[in-house]
């Protein structure tokens, strides 16, 4: 039955640890690990000699915008540019038309995503009805769907009204869901255009405090130690930020945060000449935060790194600064962003990356998998990044829709040559592999019972 | 010079030339014929996505003084959304062959945007963006200062240890944006006065003494120009201050405060005028009142501006 | 390159003494004469002839300076001129005899421009020209009354013209292209 699914053999990869192993991929999961394993007949034979193997990459907020906005991205060509970025699941966020509010949405995104086959895609459900703030949604019957949502979020606005976030964590108590919260509280920034400081008062933008974040997650913490649930903290962006989650972390507040790539590496100077491809919610901050999450994410203070991948259109961006979007596309630059502002600066590890892009995003969202990391037994989502390499960022390293990348003509480290997907390539030399043929696989792979397979190796580590 | 964006890019040689070429348009404005040949041939578009007849009038009159054919384009009320009308605007502009742009726009650094996007060949000049800049009032402003301080002399001056103090809503004005900076390059002392609400939160990069309170300002700081800025009621619904009477009674140049100024003093004001709220009549129309020579200074300065935007063949250094 | 001294400073003393004897003949006098110069060295030889003339004369001469740069037909073609302050006398030019005064006549399109900004500032009963050298080349039908020098000249040569004024030494010379 496994003859159906690709068998690959990676050879002479380096792991996360700094190790050297072939990895034996068969029906889905890696069958093998150790040196100088035997290719079985048909295998595709991959020399990964000075490649990094790290497990797939799991983002826990990734914009999809289908359906409603296909002129931005679809789940197919979102899952393209996953795929170009080493990631083998993404989680979508509910902002979509309609809003993935009801079952039926976050169900028809489950399944555009299952087509596709480029990466898992995993929706997320509004926490209240169309993002309005004003009800709740309908997060039991998400849960119990086919997609079983297990994370919640209004994400592109806040649920600002304290008693609905408030019962919104309790809610989700009952199928171990979290909120993960947009914290922007909306008065504190109506009209924002960028990071409140000298700089936005000198270029005459309208200022997005960093209080109105910090109070909302302040705020936001002590309503999760009271109610007892869970709370994560989307896309953290200024120093106070940090000291609020390392004061309610210490305190057993059971809160996680994630910090974008963008966060980590740009500050708003590069606001100064108006350029829209750097407006971005929440905005691009000062170097003194950029610091402080660097040092957050090494410690711990922040968990995860998640993208806000956010496509948006040409004309969008086209324009003056006020009408231009929020948003950056950040799904194919991720890793080397955060190899150049953690790896680079000696701040974190290669296995650190594995733990903040892959194992707890996937524990945050609740999705199995990927706990074991590279492991005998455990789903094949593999990717392997050549860290040697640098190149100048381009639109040309871009495979999904849209191309508002911040980093074209910026040096970026390092380079994703293969991706794997349950198995199967989706990169492969650095190329998205053929949308057709990664669908094709991913249907092989699922008639042949994932789960099956899974339970079924029984591989042994070799020495 | 191949824009005029803002005063924060002009340095302090390339501030006084354009001051003194105004210092020429202003003579030849004297004359029974006004119109100079200068730009003969070349066009300019008042292209004004907001509502402002005085500078439209200003820049217009600029223009034909020098020459130029002027075409004036009002984007406001288009259906298209804000973003496209700006590109497609831009296209429009450059098909019809304009030379120069006379951009108002309410977005901050529209302008800039425009000059760096590739849309359109021709000269920007900035006559006022959100609440970034509006180079030519400052401009204007400072010509009309050294005009009064330096009668029949002001050629090649800059205006070094005058003491400036701006009053009012500083948050929101893209004049008191430009004056900081234009000022600051010709040496004077800027001091500015405004509840703290309509002070942007962080001012330790603004070359200019912060103060709260018009009254030190005017006995202790005994200012050489007093410049009120005008005051939006509607500001009051966001909370930025009580109500007009209050406003008026803590930062407005009413008449006792103007008796309180030196003799010499300039008061000035870039129009349209609350009067009552932040400037009384008495201190409006009173002699050390500069708010109708601005109004003309406005024409001799912006022909300098688009004199140096239009005249030259090759990109300067300044 | 080589420069060669055509007038020294007493040959340019005794030019304009000539032009001013000139000017006082061809006017019949000194009456309603105005004496306008071109920036920049124009306007210094304007004031030099308003000087001689007044002194031969014994009538004070009006003189002034005539800027022609927000009428120039060149613009586009050179780096951006900044203007110079016109200095018209406090009798104007209406139904006088107005002298233009300039340090080297060449194409004619300074002088094309100075009339159509003498004619902005009102209408003279007659306009003459008068030039420290006259290194040919007119483009446009425009002739001096006055010369100080003619100095048949390559178009690729410069004259440069310096007065104590203005440069601290005073003589004119011609430069050639490389040798």
């Amino acid at each position: 039955m496994s003859r159906m699914t690709d068998v690959s053999l990676i050879e002479g990869a380096t792991l996360a640890d700094g190790s050297r192993s072939d990895i034996l991929i068969d029906g889905g999961v890696i069958r093998e690990l150790g040196s100088g394993l035997n290719a079985p007949a048909g295998a595709t034979r991959i020399d990964a000699n000075g490649l990094l193997a790290l497990p797939g990459l799991v983002d826990l907020h990734t914009h999809l915008r289908e359906p409603g906005y296909e002129q931005s991205e679809t789940v197919l060509t979102g899952t393209r540019a996953a795929a170009a970025g080493g990631f083998t699941t993404v989680f979508a966020m509910a902002n979509t038309s309609p809003v993935a509010d009801t079952a039926g949405v976050v169900e028809q995104e489950l399944s555009l995503g299952l087509d596709s086959g480029f990466a898992r895609v995993q929706p997320i459900g509004a926490v209240t009805v169309g993002l309005k703030g004003e009800r709740l949604a309908e997060l039991g019957a998400m849960a119990s769907s086919r997609a079983s949502v297990r994370v919640f979020s209004d994400d592109g606005f806040c649920v600002s009204d304290p008693l609905l976030m408030r019962r919104a964590l309790e809610y989700v108590k009952a199928f171990d869901g979290v909120i993960a919260q947009h914290a922007q509280e909306p008065r504190l920034t109506e009209g924002a255009q960028m990071n409140e400081g000298s700089l936005s008062g000198e270029l005459g933008l309208a200022g997005w405090p960093a209080v109105a974040e910090e109070s909302i997650i302040a705020r936001d913490v002590l309503l999760a130690e009271h109610v007892g649930s869970r709370l994560h903290v989307c896309h953290v962006s200024t120093a106070g930020s940090v000291d609020v989650i390392r004061w309610a972390k210490a305190r057993g507040i059971p809160v996680t945060a994630e910090v974008t790539p963008h966060h980590l590496l740009l500050t708003e100077d590069l606001v100064r000449d108006y350029d829209s491809r750097f407006k971005v919610n929440p905005p691009l901050r000062r170097r003194e935060d950029v610091e402080a999450l660097r040092h957050a994410l090494a410690d711990g203070t922040i968990d995860i790194v998640a993208t806000d991948h956010a496509p948006h259109p040409v004309e969008a961006k086209d324009c003056e600064w006020d009408a231009a979007a929020n948003g950056m596309v950040g799904l194919e630059s991720a890793l080397s962003v955060v190899h150049e502002a953690m790896i680079e600066t000696g701040l974190i590890g290669w296995a650190d990356v594995a733990r903040i892009l892959s194992q707890t995003p996937a524990h945050i969202g609740r999705i199995e998998g990927y706990e074991r990391g590279i492991a005998v037994g455990a789903p094949a989502n593999v990717v392997l990044y050549d860290t040697s390499a640098r190149r100048s960022f381009g639109t040309e390293d871009l495979a999904g829709k849209s191309s508002n990348t911040p980093y074209a003509g910026i040096e970026l480290p390092g380079r994703v040559l293969h991706t794997f997907h349950d198995g199967y390539a989706t990169v492969a030399d650095g190329h998205v592999l053929d949308s057709a043929v990664v669908a094709e696989k991913a249907r092989s792979f699922r008639a042949a019972g994932a789960g099956g397979a899974a339970a079924a190796a029984g591989g042994a580590v070799r020495g | 010079m191949r824009h005029l964006l803002s005063t924060r890019d002009l340095d302090r040689a390339a501030a006084i030339r354009l001051l003194d070429i105004a210092e020429d348009m202003a003579d030849t404005q004297l004359r029974e014929v006004k119109k100079l040949p200068t730009l003969r041939g070349k066009t300019v578009v008042n292209l004004f996505f907001e509502d402002s007849t005085r500078t439209r009038i200003s820049f217009e009159a600029a223009a034909k003084r020098l020459s130029a054919d002027v075409i004036n384009f009002s984007a406001k009320g288009s259906s298209v959304s804000k973003g496209e009308s700006l590109k497609d605007t831009a296209q429009t502009l450059q098909a019809i062959g304009a030379d120069a742009v006379v951009i108002r726009h309410g977005a901050s650094g529209a302008p800039r945007t425009l000059a760096n996007s590739g849309w359109i060949d021709a000269g920007v000049l900035n006559a006022g963006d959100g609440t970034h800049e509006h180079p030519t009032q400052a401009l204007l402003d400072a010509f009309t200062i050294r005009r009064r301080l330096r009668p029949g002399a002001s050629r090649g001056a800059g205006l070094d240890g005058v003491k400036v103090t701006i009053v009012g809503d500083i948050l929101h004005s893209r004049v008191a944006r430009s004056n900081v900076w234009l000022l600051d390059t010709l040496g004077a002392e800027v001091t500015l006065v405004a509840p703290p609400t309509l002070l942007p939160v962080d001012l330790a990069a603004w070359p200019a003494r912060i103060l709260y309170d018009l009254d030190v300002a005017i006995d202790e700081g005994r200012p050489d120009v007093v410049m009120m800025l005008r005051i939006q009621t509607e500001r009051m619904r966001d909370a930025f201050f009580p109500n007009p009477r209050e406003y008026s009674r803590r930062w407005g140049l009413d008449d006792e405060r103007l008796a309180r100024l030196g003799p010499d003093s300039i008061v000035m004001h870039p129009g349209p005028m609350n009067r009552g709220l932040e400037i009384s009549s008495r201190a409006a129309d009173s002699a050390m009142s500069t708010v109708r020579e601005q109004v003309s200074n406005g024409v001799s300065v912006r022909m300098a501006a688009l004199y140096l935007l239009l005249s030259g063949n090759t990109e300067e250094g300044s | 390159m080589s420069a060669r001294t055509v007038l020294h400073q007493a040959d340019i003393a005794r030019a304009l003494t000539r032009i001013s004897h000139e000017i006082l003949e061809s006017n019949r006098g000194a009456d309603d004469l105005v004496i306008l110069g071109i920036p920049t060295r124009g306007v210094l030889l304007a004031e030099r002839v308003a000087g001689l003339v007044s002194q031969i004369s014994g009538q004070d001469i009006p003189f002034g300076a005539l800027d022609v740069t927000l009428y120039r037909d060149d613009l586009g073609r050179h780096p951006t001129r900044n203007p110079q302050p016109s200095r018209i006398p406090a009798g104007g030019v209406d139904g006088k005899t107005v002298v233009l005064v300039d340090d080297v006549l060449f194409s004619g399109r300074t002088i094309r421009a100075a009339l159509d900004a003498l004619g902005d500032y009102g209408r003279p009963r007659v306009v003459r020209l008068a030039a420290l050298i006259d290194r040919g080349h007119r483009e446009l039908p425009i002739r001096p009354d006055f010369v100080g020098k003619n100095l048949p000249s390559a178009l690729d040569e410069r004259i440069n013209v310096r007065l104590t004024e203005l440069d601290g030494d005073e003589y004119v010379s011609i430069e050639g292209a490389d040798a």
